[in-house]
């Protein structure tokens, strides 16, 4: 149940993103002015009828957001009474302080009148959280404990891929850091800075320049760099690695979300930011993320190979001994 | 552990989900006011001798093929639907012969050291048929605006100022008011509805009353300015600003045009 309700975390995490970019798309930031009420009414008690305009985006947010919140207690909570491995149960309590913080800036930034400051951390953070409960839910999976099948034994170690390790790890940081640019341009008001698509001005680069033009262009120069990357990527997983399906799947995943990513923003400059293509590209943005981090993780699996004797866990659960022994059995070390 | 998670729990709950306040916090009267408009420029200041006060006229005239103003699309809120649903953009109000309405005029520069006590009256700012009412106004620095939801509709008053202190205020109850003072001069300041994306008005203040905003005809009037030579500035939400210089001696009145091109 326990893999099953994380990667039901996992899910409303990115829901959740999803609405947050309809909030931004849409203009809806500050259309509820106080936090964390509603006009006054406790927010759970606000009036659907009421759900009206700028508010429907911004109220759903906050529900959406505080109901993601409670799963992330509750995933903390399970967490911290089954989970044998420490660093697991470390990772629920890392997700739960995220998005308790994720909330907080929610708040500063409606109660500051959006600083773009805030709300690029509030935007960056939420791509954090996302990555945390996808990481949660992947290694507290079937697949990730028995490891896919690839799990050095004590007479067989197993070839590490070093090259694939690296450019994964840079793959993934380039995207987040794509994001987070992505997320500047969002929030400093630069994605129709450069009003064109391919071009930007008629031009390859752009013949004037302003810091929302260098925003804007940033993120195109970034995402040519991310497209780059995840071909390099695939390309290897492919080439060198192929039989794995732990590592084809995602692989193919990511070219296809990198595709609809690319797609999404070209329409998202050639609409002037029609609300939902715009929030659609943020939420691609995100899983495109995460399925690199997915992979990235799956990559580096064999280094996770023992990691469960590290730090003393004695259950409190006492259905757990007999679910941690059969685990066990099954050779289950991570 | 089972601590560790309850204070967790808690602490989580109280920020996602604390609240139970007073639905009407913000409800400062929830007594309708009538709606009013921008106050014109006054007749004749205090120490601004009557007797010798001159009055700059004129006219607003837009020159070019105006855009016709489009219908806006209010189906996000079913009240601003059936309460006003031939609302128009009016971005670029142009009447017969060119004349360009909410054009907001005002005395830029040439008033010296002279200081003009702000009037208690309060300046209007009405939400009804989920529009603002003026659209473009004037006032003066601690003359108190007064911003009122005429609408049975939730709307939410965000001011913008770059020189003031940005502000934004919750009215979902039908009849609230508020009132508002700004500190500095600054033109202008937009203001906006975040719930309804389409409602925005601005706002112009200064230390002083000379100013107007062009009725649909394109004229204003500047009455009781002090014999001087004054910098007229004429500002327009789209088409941007146009200063001109003009000198009035005592009891003179003096006629200015602009012209603005699309």
């Amino acid at each position: 149940m326990l893999p099953l309700f994380a990667a039901l975390v996992a899910a409303s995490t990115a829901l959740l993103i999803f609405a947050g970019g309809l909030v931004t798309s849409t203009g809806s930031g500050l259309s509820v002015p106080d936090w964390p009420n509603t006009y006054g009414w406790f927010m759970w008690a606000f009036p659907v009828s009421k759900m009206v305009g700028g508010i429907f985006y911004e109220h759903l947010h906050r529900l959406v957001a505080s109901t993601v919140g409670f799963l992330i207690v509750v995933l903390a909570i399970w967490l911290a009474r089954v989970e044998p491995r420490r660093w697991v149960r470390r990772l629920g309590y890392l997700a739960l302080g995220a998005v308790i913080t994720q909330g907080i800036l929610g708040g500063i930034t409606v109660l500051w009148y959006l600083p773009d400051a805030v709300s690029i951390a509030h935007a960056s953070l939420a791509q954090i959280v996302f990555c945390l409960t996808t990481t949660i839910a992947l290694v507290t999976s079937h697949g990730w404990k028995v490891g896919y099948g690839q799990l050095p034994t004590s007479n067989v170690q197993l070839p590490r891929d070093f090259t694939l390790e690296r450019i994964a790890i840079i793959t993934t940081v380039v995207i987040f850091t794509q994001i987070v640019i992505g997320a500047t341009m969002r929030h400093t008001g630069a994605g129709l800075a450069i009003p064109d698509f391919p071009l930007a001005f008629g031009h390859l680069i752009p013949p004037h320049w302003d810091p929302k033009i260098a925003i804007h262009f940033a993120h195109r120069v970034g995402a040519a760099t991310v497209a780059l990357l995840i071909l390099a990527t695939t390309a290897h997983v492919f080439f060198h690695q192929g039989r794995r399906a732990e590592l084809r799947r995602p692989s193919i995943l990511l070219l296809v979300l990198l595709a609809l990513q690319i797609t999404l923003g070209a329409l998202t400059v050639l609409s002037q930011k029609q609300f939902l293509i715009n929030s659609l590209h943020v939420v691609n943005g995100a899983l495109v993320l995460v399925t690199s981090l997915v992979l990235t993780l799956r990559v580096h699996r064999a280094r996770f190979a023992g990691s469960a004797t590290h730090g003393a866990f004695v259950p409190r659960d006492p259905a757990y001994a007999e679910s941690r022994t059969a685990w066990t059995r099954r050779g289950a070390r991570a | 552990m089972t601590r560790l998670s309850l204070a967790a729990c808690a602490a989580a709950a109280l920020l996602v989900a604390c609240g139970g306040g007073n639905q009407n916090q913000n409800q400062q009267s929830s007594v309708p006011a009538s709606s009013g408009a921008a106050a014109p420029s006054a007749p004749a200041a205090p120490g601004v001798d009557p007797a010798t006060a001159a009055t700059v006229t004129g006219k607003v005239k837009f020159e070019g093929t105006a855009p016709a103003p489009q219908p806006i699309k209010l189906s996000s809120d079913p009240y601003c639907q059936k309460a006003n649903p031939g609302l128009m953009t009016e971005t670029e109000v142009v009447g017969k012969d060119g004349a360009l309405g909410n054009v907001f005029i005002y005395v830029k520069d040439g008033l010296g050291n002279r200081t003009f006590p702000a009037p208690a009256t309060p300046v209007v700012l009405d939400q009804k048929g989920c529009h603002y009412t003026p659209h473009v106004f004037g006032i003066q620095v601690g003359q108190p605006l007064q911003i009122v939801n005429s609408d049975d509709t939730l709307h939410n008053v965000h001011g913008l100022p770059k020189a003031n202190k940005e502000f934004n205020q919750g009215q979902p109850i039908q009849g609230m008011k508020m009132t508002h003072t700004f500190s500095t001069k600054e033109v202008m300041i937009p203001f906006k509805c975040d719930v309804h994306g389409w409602m925005n008005a601005w706002i112009g203040v200064l230390d002083h009353p000379y100013y107007a905003v062009t009725s649909a005809d394109g004229s204003f009037s500047l009455k009781g300015l002090p014999p001087g030579t004054y910098t007229i500035e004429a500002w327009h939400e789209k088409l941007g600003t146009q200063t001109q210089t003009v000198t009035v001696a005592e009891k003179e009145s003096k006629d200015v045009q602009f012209t603005f091109k699309g």
